[in-house]
């Protein structure tokens, strides 16, 4: 059996928009952090690994299982999704206990999974009252307890912080590192990289259904500042500038843009292209009326998910 | 490996008891959901409904029997007609197949609505074994409901009819009719229940699928024997017990088909829900948690 979740070439549609595209990832065992910001296809991927959903395109395995065959790799999958609805009139214990009868288990042995899983997350005192009483984050533990019930070897949490107060949110993510450490595949997704790199062995960034790097926390931050910007300039004599630029280490690419108005100009190293660009202007090889970034590049999303939000 | 072999190594090999168990912990959990439910007043209401006016009209008998004189024997044949009427025309064609439409349509669309779907979709079940227990729960709710409305009506109806009634159930063939609706509306269930909960997977409006199912069954009486036999209604209408008469417009239109054998109806029907249940379990393979697009 693989111990991987493998991605390949996975592409989701909803009608025309987006989900993700052209997704490939091999994702090893231990705590593995999707971030991106709000819509980048963080959850489209986690249910797809579920199987919630179907791929457009590609093909998805975990742990050598297909999603289409449920019945084998929920054995071995916990979800907790972020759908915050539950069965009409349920308590904390019914919720989990019923689920577990759907695997075939006996009442022995749910009843005693679900008190289990209840103390994991300090939810025994509050297990039979109705759900619907429960505050979110209680009802964000109880979605996690249901997922962790059955012993999985793989738990998907789809943003497992949200809505939880800052001493619960401490609790998880201690709860998420005795998890991984106890050898589980654990998948989080969050749009606030700072509250999950501390504890994640690999991080996925996702911006607009792309996977734009991914690795080791290290790894991607180098990734992430090697990555070339690229600047759009506006200016009266775009083909001196281009071949002004061209000679520089940091450029990787200069090129007119389309409408003859202005330079396209690919760098390694936005802080001495700007610096250059000073000194050009100074020169007066040029007359320049604008400077703009030309994309929504990995950086700028990086920059979003360390600054909690804030783009 | 050829057909038989693949058929026989799945009849082997498959954890049959595993899918029992799974499947009934399906069907305990809609039934939890379904058989006492606010949202399902109007069902009680479709069911009990005759059940109500024919109990003031037993007992409105009882008092008119208490006077010398009257015809008893007249009034047992009357009402015997009344209550054909009331089974083939109200609960055939309105209490039934409406409640069916109440109870089958909601068991995967209110999951959808609920937002509750992924709850069966993330356990190691066979998406087919929870189809199957939603279907088995619902037919336990729409059967239990219907049955003891028809059980009332009938039991009623012959109450008040007093010495005379009790001796066509008990002596004659009262017994043997009773039989014969119970069964006929459990196939009712049967049948519009497999139907409804197909149509509600292939569309997202209940009442869309109800109008184009109304419809076919309404106009089904004017086409040919062939095309009639696609309809709950053509099995239905050779087991009841009492012949009623169709009247007015439609009666003009009304293609009169050749007797069915009883066995034949029975196994017709459930042939044609069998495989309607089967479309419906290779759908849910392929069912996706898309609340947002509902």
């Amino acid at each position: 059996m693989s111990d991987r979740i493998q991605f390949e070439n996975v592409s989701k549609f909803y009608g025309e928009v987006l989900g993700v595209n052209n997704v490939t990832l091999s994702l090893p065992p231990g705590i593995t952090s999707l971030v991106g910001p709000n819509g980048s296809g963080k959850s489209t991927l986690m249910n797809l690994m579920a199987g919630l959903i179907q791929p457009t395109r590609g093909q998805v395995e975990v742990m050598g299982f297909s999603p289409r065959r449920p019945e084998a790799m929920f054995r071995v999958i916990g979800y907790c999704t972020q759908y915050d609805s539950f069965p009409h009139s349920v308590s904390g214990f019914e919720f989990i206990y019923g689920w577990l009868r759907l695997h075939g288990l006996d009442r022995h042995q749910c009843a005693a999974l679900t008190n289990e899983a209840l103390q994991r997350v300090r939810l025994t005192e509050a297990a039979h009252r109705p759900v619907a009483g429960y505050s979110k984050g209680m009802r964000q533990r109880i979605r996690l307890a249901q997922a962790i019930s059955h012993h999985p070897t793989v738990l998907i949490l789809d943003e497992p912080l949200n809505g939880l107060d800052p001493m619960a949110r401490a609790e998880s993510i201690a709860l998420f590192q005795d998890l991984g450490h106890e050898g589980m595949h654990v998948i989080i997704s969050s749009h606030i990289l700072e509250e999950v790199d501390r504890i994640s062995d690999q991080v996925v960034l996702m911006s607009h259904g792309y996977v734009v790097a991914e690795g080791d926390i290290r790894e991607v931050r180098n990734e992430v500042k090697d990555h070339p910007i690229q600047v759009l300039i506006r200016c009266s004599n775009p083909g001196s500038l281009a071949a002004r630029v061209f000679g520089q280490d940091h450029v990787v690419e200069a090129r007119l843009h389309e409408d003859g108005g202005g330079v396209l100009v690919r760098t390694r190293d936005a802080d001495s292209f700007y610096l250059l660009l000073n000194q050009i202007a100074r020169e007066g090889l040029v007359d320049i009326d604008a400077v703009a970034p030309a994309d929504d590049d990995v950086n700028s999303i990086y920059q979003y998910l360390i600054g909690g939000g804030a783009s | 490996m050829s057909a038989v072999q693949r058929i026989r190594s799945f009849v082997l090999d498959s954890p049959w008891r595993l899918w029992t168990r799974q499947m009934l912990a399906v069907v305990r959990m809609e039934l939890k959901k379904s058989v006492i439910t606010r949202r399902g007043l109007w069902i009680y209401l479709l069911a009990f409904a005759p059940v109500a006016i024919i109990g003031l009209h037993a007992l409105d008998m009882k008092l008119r029997l208490a006077h010398p004189g009257s015809r008893v024997h007249e009034s047992l044949s009357e009402d015997t007609q009344v209550l054909a009427g009331i089974f083939q025309f109200y609960y055939l064609r309105m209490g039934i197949f409406f409640g069916c439409m109440g109870i089958f349509t909601w068991l995967l669309r209110g999951e959808y609505v609920e937002k509750t779907l992924h709850y069966y979709l993330l356990a190691p079940i066979r998406r087919e074994l929870m189809v199957l227990g939603k279907f088995v729960a619902g037919l336990l709710t729409s059967t239990l409901l219907f049955a003891t409305g028809v059980l009332l009506s009938f039991a009623l109806m012959y109450w008040g009819l007093g010495g005379e009634g009790e001796q066509f159930v008990f002596a004659g063939p009262g017994l043997g009719h009773l039989g014969a609706y119970l069964l006929v509306t459990a196939l009712a269930c049967v049948g519009y229940g497999a139907l409804f909960m197909m149509l509600s997977m292939l569309l997202k409006n209940p009442i869309v699928p109800g109008i184009i199912l109304l419809g076919w069954e309404g106009i089904s009486p004017v086409f040919p024997q062939a095309m009639q036999k696609l309809s709950v209604t053509f099995y239905l209408k050779h087991l009841t017990p009492v012949a009623v008469r169709a009247e007015g417009l439609m009666a003009l239109f009304t293609v009169v088909t050749d007797p069915v054998p009883k066995w034949l109806a029975v196994f017709g029907l459930l042939a044609l829900s069998s495989f309607v249940v089967f479309l419906a379990c290779l759908k849910a393979r392929t069912l996706q948690v898309s609340y947002h697009t509902e």
